[in-house]
């Protein structure tokens, strides 16, 4: 996708006309507090999850990948915990896009499997893997440019819709009713993640901040079991990072299990419950922050070994 | 609004501002605008203005219903260009295949001799010309962008090669006698002639109509989302959980009916089909008049149907040219205007108004020239 560089964020827009943001900047702390938690509940998924909080709801085995000669991956096993923010770090090049192309099914692994609640969706479809709960961002943002920010939501909702072109064209009831919970629920998470002021702007015009959360916004209205964020700090300046860090922690307090794949430690350190860190396509640990940081493999990935 | 764009000094351009104040209006107030247009279109052929009209040249309603039908060629073809982004250079093969169901069926040289009324032939045809949107689609629309145009190109062909040479479809003779609607006036005489063009461009309009109508209903539902999504990023738009290729076939299958349904209509108006007329270079004009109008908007891709139909009949001494006058236009537009002469922009929600009402306070700003202007007067303040 070509776009122009888009404008740069700190411009002030003209103060909305009316509607629900300019109400919100009326409200009082305690109404917006409480309004707050309506939006939230309203962009929580309400699906049924089979696991418990705290089970395992995604478990990689022995996972391989291999382009020709090139071993990306190499038995990469590991799982992530329903409700946990893990983190899945590595040098450049490691296999972490690899893993994450394979979980989703761009790739179809050469051997091992993706469980998703225990069921293997390695040789399931990219779109039927959508449906089964596996949500994804892209390193480079890519938005349906033409989409105003609403339609690009309501896209990501319509994995979970069932009208087809008869119920389309002829308007039958449940055309109506998928389409009315649907825009509901895609104004409540461009307000979860705080772009509901350019709501109707085409993504290609948003700000590069904007399209990140976007993105955000378009995955979670897929009603995933499992949010993955590739690379979503890139390109932001610190006080973005923060503001990042603090969305990614109030999706997951959303009920959402997370898996952020990301060079920046500030984020990553800051974020994540656990870490996984591979390196030429090989895990070569696996536990929480504070551990990653001391441990001696990891840091020899990073910054090599004395010789 | 116009007041704001004073203020901020930018020159919003005319499109824009028409299409932001065709925004604006609420839908009573859009249907009060469209209905006199919709009249002053049906009265055209019996008002035959002086200015407008093509005679003495052309039969002026007869070129209406040749616009007609070629703009209703370019709404289907709009599905599948437009809405889908699939490069079809092929779909005059859905035309041939709808006129040439329609005279099977319906002619009396046919080898089946059933000679069905033209109203039976139509959904028959339209049926006919799904179904081949289906056997076309199904193996090919694996294939992406160029190798998806080449393969539709070769699709055109075969179609007109097998009308030249398969037997039963008589190639050069043709069939002859293909019935219109059995419409008679209290005298006795047939409405649907080939010789008067008003009843027959009536009937197009009034297809038109409904096809728009149906059309819209998909553009604005999950259906038209998806090939939206489709259009700019099928990568994406399958990691969304767009089951991107079952929406192709639906586009294919959708484009050609319609074209089916042109190509039966055409059918029943001249009477007579042969093995010409259904070549490349027509299809290349189906897709001119798409591109020209402005791929993506249904209102653009009837006024590029209309262009590319009335002009050389209206000015007679270009006809002969026109190959070379339209792809200049195209060139000079594509450096100038690449969207179009009207630029594309569907509405994809059937609630999007009141969403966006509720969100913001106003409708969405279409254009990004709107998104240009705030973004200066943001500098100012």
């Amino acid at each position: 996708m070509t776009r122009p560089e888009p404008p740069t964020e700190e411009i002030s827009v003209e103060p909305p006309e009316g509607g629900l943001v300019a109400e919100l900047q009326r409200m009082t702390p305690q109404e917006r507090a409480e309004h707050e938690k309506a939006v939230a509940a309203a962009a929580a998924t309400d699906r049924e999850i089979t696991v418990g909080v705290g089970d395992t709801l995604l478990e990689l085995r022995d996972l391989t990948m291999r382009f020709g000669g090139l071993t990306a991956l190499d038995a990469v096993s590991f799982s992530i915990q329903r409700g946990e923010i893990l983190g899945l770090i590595g040098p450049n090049g490691a296999g972490k896009t690899t893993c994450f192309n394979a979980m989703t099914g761009v790739f179809r692994p050469t051997s091992g499997d993706v469980l998703l609640e225990g069921r293997s969706i390695a040789r399931s479809h990219r779109y039927e893997i959508t449906r089964l709960g596996i949500a994804r961002t892209f390193q480079n943002i890519r938005l349906f440019g033409e989409m105003t920010a609403l339609e690009n939501v309501m896209v990501g909702t319509d994995a979970r819709h069932r009208t087809s072109v008869p119920g389309a064209v002829f308007r039958f009831p449940r055309h109506f009713a998928e389409e009315r919970a649907g825009v509901e629920k895609s104004m409540a998470l461009l307000e979860f993640v705080g772009i509901a002021d350019r709501a109707a702007e085409k993504a290609r015009n948003l700000p590069y901040g904007y399209q990140r959360r976007l993105e955000i916004a378009r995955a979670l209205a897929t009603e995933p079991k499992l949010l993955c964020l590739d690379e979503p700090a890139a390109g932001f300046n610190p006080a973005e990072k923060d503001d990042l860090v603090a969305l990614i922690r109030k999706v997951r307090e959303d009920g959402y299990t997370v898996l952020v794949i990301e060079h920046d430690m500030r984020v990553v350190m800051g974020v994540t419950d656990r870490i996984v860190v591979l390196e030429f396509g090989r895990k070569i640990a696996d536990g929480e922050p504070d551990a990653i940081r001391e441990d001696p493999a990891v840091v020899a990935a990073y910054l090599g070994v004395p010789e | 609004m116009s007041a704001a764009h004073a203020v901020d000094g930018v020159r919003v351009p005319f499109g824009t501002r028409m299409r932001n104040w065709w925004g604006s209006l609420d839908r009573w107030q859009q249907w009060a605008v469209l209905i006199p247009v919709v009249v002053l279109i049906y009265l055209l052929p019996v008002l035959n203005p002086p200015l407008l009209t093509t005679e003495p040249g052309t039969n002026f309603q007869i070129t209406l219903f040749n616009a007609a039908r070629i703009a209703l060629i370019a709404i289907g073809l709009n599905i599948v260009v437009g809405q889908a982004g699939l490069l079809d250079l092929g779909y005059v093969g859905f035309f041939a295949v709808g006129a040439y169901t329609t005279a099977v069926l319906s002619s009396p040289d046919s080898f089946l001799n059933s000679q069905y009324p033209w109203l039976i032939c139509v959904p028959a045809a339209m049926f006919v010309t799904a179904v081949s949107g289906l056997i076309l689609g199904a193996p090919t629309l694996r294939l992406r962008g160029d190798y998806l145009a080449i393969v539709t190109l070769g699709f055109g062909e075969i179609v007109r090669l097998l009308a030249d040479n398969l037997d039963p479809l008589r190639g050069q003779r043709g069939f002859a006698a293909i019935p219109g609607p059995e419409v008679t006036r209290a005298d006795g005489s047939q409405i649907f002639t080939a010789t008067n063009g008003t009843p027959w461009y009536w009937l197009t309009i009034t297809v038109i109509i409904i096809v728009l109508m149906l059309v819209g209903n998909l553009e604005r539902s999950r259906v038209g989302r998806a090939w939206v999504a489709i259009r700019e990023d099928e990568d994406a738009a399958e990691a969304m959980g767009v089951p991107t290729f079952r929406f192709k076939l639906w586009a294919f299958a959708m484009g050609a009916t319609i074209g089916g349904l042109s190509g039966s209509i055409y059918a029943g108006q001249v009477g007579f089909i042969n093995s010409q007329g259904f070549d490349v270079v027509t299809s290349i004009l189906f897709l001119a008049a798409v591109v020209l109008g402005g791929s993506g908007n249904k209102v653009g891709v009837i006024l590029g149907a209309f262009i590319i139909v009335y002009i050389p009949d209206r000015f007679q001494v270009i006809a002969e040219y026109r190959f070379l006058i339209f792809g200049l236009a195209i060139i000079v537009l594509m450096i100038f205007r690449p969207q179009g002469l009207l630029g594309a922009r569907q509405r994809l929600l059937t609630y999007g108004r009141r969403a966006y009402q509720r969100l913001i306070g106003k409708g969405e700003q279409i254009s990004s020239e709107s998104a240009l202007g705030k973004h200066q007067e943001g500098v100012v303040r």
